[in-house]
């Protein structure tokens, strides 16, 4: 046995890339059946690597970079694994198995027989696109794997033919694409600057540039670009006019994979440019992160809002994550170490939320007939017990109750925001109690409507909406994730904070 | 009973009492309703006469198309009045605005940018100069591009080609109109069949015979830049583009019938199943022992030679397959949904 230089769990982020890129190049010619249990395979063998790896973590390993080929950075590849990486590779990986299972038996009726097994394809190159979004150490790197996603994502919503998803697509597609070429342009004039890629190495310039203040407007220019770049892609406030169409009609499990993977792997991109390329003194010294807070602050208000006046369960859980998205981002803009815990933390747990949410709606529109209105989903919590359970969880972790993901991260939240300055302290904690008002509103009314008596006259067909045992199994799991970060936070938030530490 | 006021119905409390009562407005029923449209005809009782039930339906479009009437009256009517003019311009004025200030923001940037061509510029460091002068001795590659792309970053070009499947997948989704579950081709693609055969050029002699001519010219300069991507400027990706243009003159020319003989949907799956799976177990390989400083089996061999460089010219051989069919499998899709 010849002797490794690396421990063989030290190559599990290797792993977790290339199996599924490799095997998403066979499933392209799988019968269906075969590409399904293929993608769960693979999917599955990449969830219980990151939790090898997590745990290493969990036990207090060191972060280390593993060059991807003979040479190391900045003459090669590299990737890096960290506390963080790990966690945020496991929380994907999991939540990508689950969404595929809990939308299984719902992609025979939405897609072609004979396409398939192009969904897997997808779904496999948008998690080896996520995972190596996850560990990169190269800023091209992460722009290769972020047109990986843009375009998995688009194909996501369009595989399901209908005239509303193919315009909801094209919508997505060109919002994303001026959010790509922004983001592209935003790395060409920092290369430019810099003269490297590698995230380390850039940083270290950076600081130089940053200290002799010669290149000033460019590099301010640079930071906007990457910032604006990437909250178009992950709907922040302003930006966020696609997201209701695109998480709204397209396929359970692209609902939740979209709302819950895509746009937060753009996100931990932009916390990682934040930390480890430019710096979050750089950024807070041109005045960025204030508009960033604004924005949220904007986000978190009218997102839900918007969500109020939906009719549609998908449209409104589609609008609520336009607020979610807004909480991400202001832990982010707080520029402070415990805002940014908090907004990774809302990251998971909006995640888990999220999907679990897109997945119990579609099950509880199977039992009213498909009909997603409020009107005709009355009862529907008798008639999909699990699918109503499951939704019931996620919407008091949305509005926050205890016990329950969504209490930690508003609290952490709320605990960060009284750190600040007075002013912007008192803005948060406002905004936060205004916002999370306003999620009750919409949520419990949901709730509320799912366990009423129907309306008079309405009969709903025999199929009960309860889609098998997988989709059963893949809602409890998400609950029970949900559950086990709301009693189990402080270990997520110790790893995040070791994480966030590592990121130097 | 107290009197209900005539204009209960646009009151805010009218509206808030409807919308707790989880109804909704006109205009949400209408959109909604045409992506549900015939999803919800099955909530109606199962004990009302069939009759009753089209007279219920029947009343029920006369409704809806009353109610989309007035919907339409009224956007109109806003739609034509001075404020929504205003409206527009405003938009206009604000694009226009919006569009000059990034631009004038864009070019002042590029004006404080380092100097153009300036030795000392950043991005003249010591990776660009180690590119340089270790880069042929490193991987064997005299094309310094090939050595960069495909060995030094070898995992963004990786990246890269799987961008370009994914590209062919979304198009595959989009475009492709596939025979239906038992193998009968659909009237869908018996139409496309037939407006493509339309309109296709046939016996077209004069391109026939110019076809004759360059295609096997094409197709060899293309293995040549392919095969030579290592020494000589081009690689996979300019050669593939180079082969898959050669086979779309062929198409052209002789039409679909010939080129079915050698060339179906499935040669495009085999071929790229065949090279992408090459590309990513070898570079899979390559980058295990790179990283673990195993011994590798591949060595940079002569410099010069045509198998030299190690795993540079299967790579680009890989990748030149990849994007020939690629190329070739768009413009069959765009042509007529199929190949």
């Amino acid at each position: 046995m010849m002797e490794l230089h690396y421990a063989l769990w030290q190559n599990i982020p290797f792993a977790c890339i290339i199996l599924p890129l490799a095997s998403a190049a066979f499933t392209s010619v799988m019968k269906p059946r075969l590409a399904r249990w293929w993608a769960m395979a693979v999917l599955t063998i990449v969830t219980v690597l990151s939790g090898v790896i997590s745990a290493q973590y969990l036990l207090g390993a060191e972060s280390y970079v593993f060059p991807m080929g003979h040479y190391y950075a900045p003459i090669g590849n590299e990737i890096r694994a960290g506390a963080l990486e790990a966690l945020t590779a496991l929380f994907f990986s999991i939540i990508m198995l689950l969404s595929l299972m809990g939308g299984m038996k719902k992609l025979d009726e939405h897609i072609d027989g004979n396409k398939q097994n192009l969904y897997y394809v997808i779904l496999l190159l948008l998690t080896a696109a996520l995972m190596a979004q996850v560990y990169t150490n190269d800023l091209f790197t992460s722009y290769v794997f972020l047109e990986i996603m843009t375009l998995a994502a688009c194909a996501l919503i369009a595989i399901r033919k209908r005239g509303r998803t193919l315009v909801a697509a094209t919508r997505y597609m060109i919002m994303n694409l001026i959010g790509s070429g922004l983001f592209l342009l935003g790395i060409v004039i920092l290369y430019d600057l810099t003269g490297h890629l590698l995230m380390e190495s850039i940083r270290g310039q950076v600081a130089q540039i940053a200290a002799t203040g010669e290149y000033a407007q460019p590099l301010t220019v640079v930071i906007a670009l990457f910032v604006i770049g990437l909250a178009i892609k992950s709907a922040l406030f302003p930006f966020h006019t696609w997201v209701p169409d695109a998480y709204g009609y397209s396929t359970p499990t692209s609902q939740a994979v979209l709302s819950s993977l895509v746009s937060k792997g753009y996100i931990f991109l932009l916390v990682k440019i934040m930390y480890r390329v430019i710096g979050v003194d750089v950024i807070a010294a041109t005045g960025i992160d204030d508009v960033l807070f604004v924005f949220a602050i904007a986000g978190m208000i009218m997102g839900s809002l918007s969500a109020l006046r939906q009719n549609d369960v998908r449209r409104m859980i589609a609008f609520s994550s336009v607020a979610q998205i807004g909480y991400i981002y202001l832990g982010m803009a707080m520029g402070t170490e415990a805002g940014m815990m908090a907004a990774m933390f809302h990251l998971f747990s909006h995640a888990v939320c999220k999907s679990m949410l897109f997945l119990a709606a579609g099950g509880l529109a199977d039992a009213s007939g498909n009909s997603k209105l409020f009107r005709d989903l009355r009862g529907a919590g008798y008639r999909s017990p699990i699918a109503g359970v499951a939704f019931t969880i996620g919407a008091l972790s949305m509005v926050g109750f205890p016990f329950l993901g969504g209490f930690v991260s508003k609290l952490n939240l709320a605990l960060a925001g009284i750190a600040l300055s007075p002013v912007k302290a008192s803005i948060v904690l406002v905004t936060l109690a205004i916002s999370t008002m306003f999620n009750t509103m919409y949520f419990l009314r949901t709730v509320i409507t799912l366990y009423r008596k129907p309306l008079d006259g309405a009969s709903y067909p025999v199929e009960k909406g309860q889609r098998g045992f997988c989709f059963n199994a893949a809602l409890v799991l998400l609950a029970l994730i949900n559950i086990t970060l709301g009693i189990f936070s402080q270990t997520v938030v110790n790893m995040i904070t070791a994480g966030l530490g590592m990121f130097g | 009973m107290a009197k209900i006021r005539p204009d209960y119905e646009t009151s805010w409390f009218g509206r808030l009492m409807h919308w707790l009562e989880n109804g909704s407005t006109a205009l949400d029923d209408a959109m909604t309703d045409e992506m549900d449209a015939h999803s919800r005809d099955h909530l109606v009782d199962s004990e009302h006469h069939h009759a009753t039930q089209e007279h219920a339906l029947e009343e029920r479009r006369h409704a809806a198309l009353e109610r989309e009437q007035r919907m339409y009256s009224s956007l109109h009517q806003w739609a034509s009045t001075k404020g929504s003019r205003l409206m527009r311009w405003v938009y206009i004025v604000a694009s226009v605005v919006m569009c000059v200030g990034i631009i004038a923001l864009l070019l002042n940037t590029a004006a404080n940018l380092p100097p153009y061509g300036d030795p000392d510029n950043p991005v003249n460091n010591e990776v660009s100069a180690h590119y340089i002068t270790q880069g042929q001795a490193e991987t064997g590659a005299v094309n310094i591009v090939a050595g960069m792309i495909l060995d030094y970053r070898a995992f963004d070009t990786l990246g890269e080609s799987n961008v370009l499947f994914i590209a062919a997948v979304t198009v595959l989704v989009l475009l492709r109109l596939a025979p239906s579950r038992d193998g009968k081709p659909t009237t869908e693609m018996l139409e496309a069949e037939a407006d493509d055969r339309l309109y296709e050029p046939k016996h077209d002699m004069i391109l026939q015979h110019q076809a004759n001519l360059l295609v096997p010219l094409i197709l060899l300069f293309g293995i040549y830049v392919v095969m030579n991507g290592h020494i000589s400027p081009g690689g996979g990706f300019s050669g593939g583009a180079i082969m898959g243009a050669g086979l779309i003159l062929y198409l052209n020319a002789f039409g679909f019938r010939k080129t079915e003989r050698f060339f179906t949907f499935r040669t495009f799956q085999i071929v790229s199943l065949m090279a992408l799976a090459f590309y990513a177990c070898s570079k899979a390989y390559s980058f295990f022992t790179g990283a673990n400083h195993l011994p590798s089996i591949f060595s940079p061999g002569t410099p010069g030679m045509l198998f030299s460089a190690g795993l540079i010219p299967y790579l680009n051989i890989a990748v030149g397959l990849v994007v020939c069919c690629t190329m070739y499998a768009f413009y069959t899709l765009f042509r007529k949904g199929d190949m």
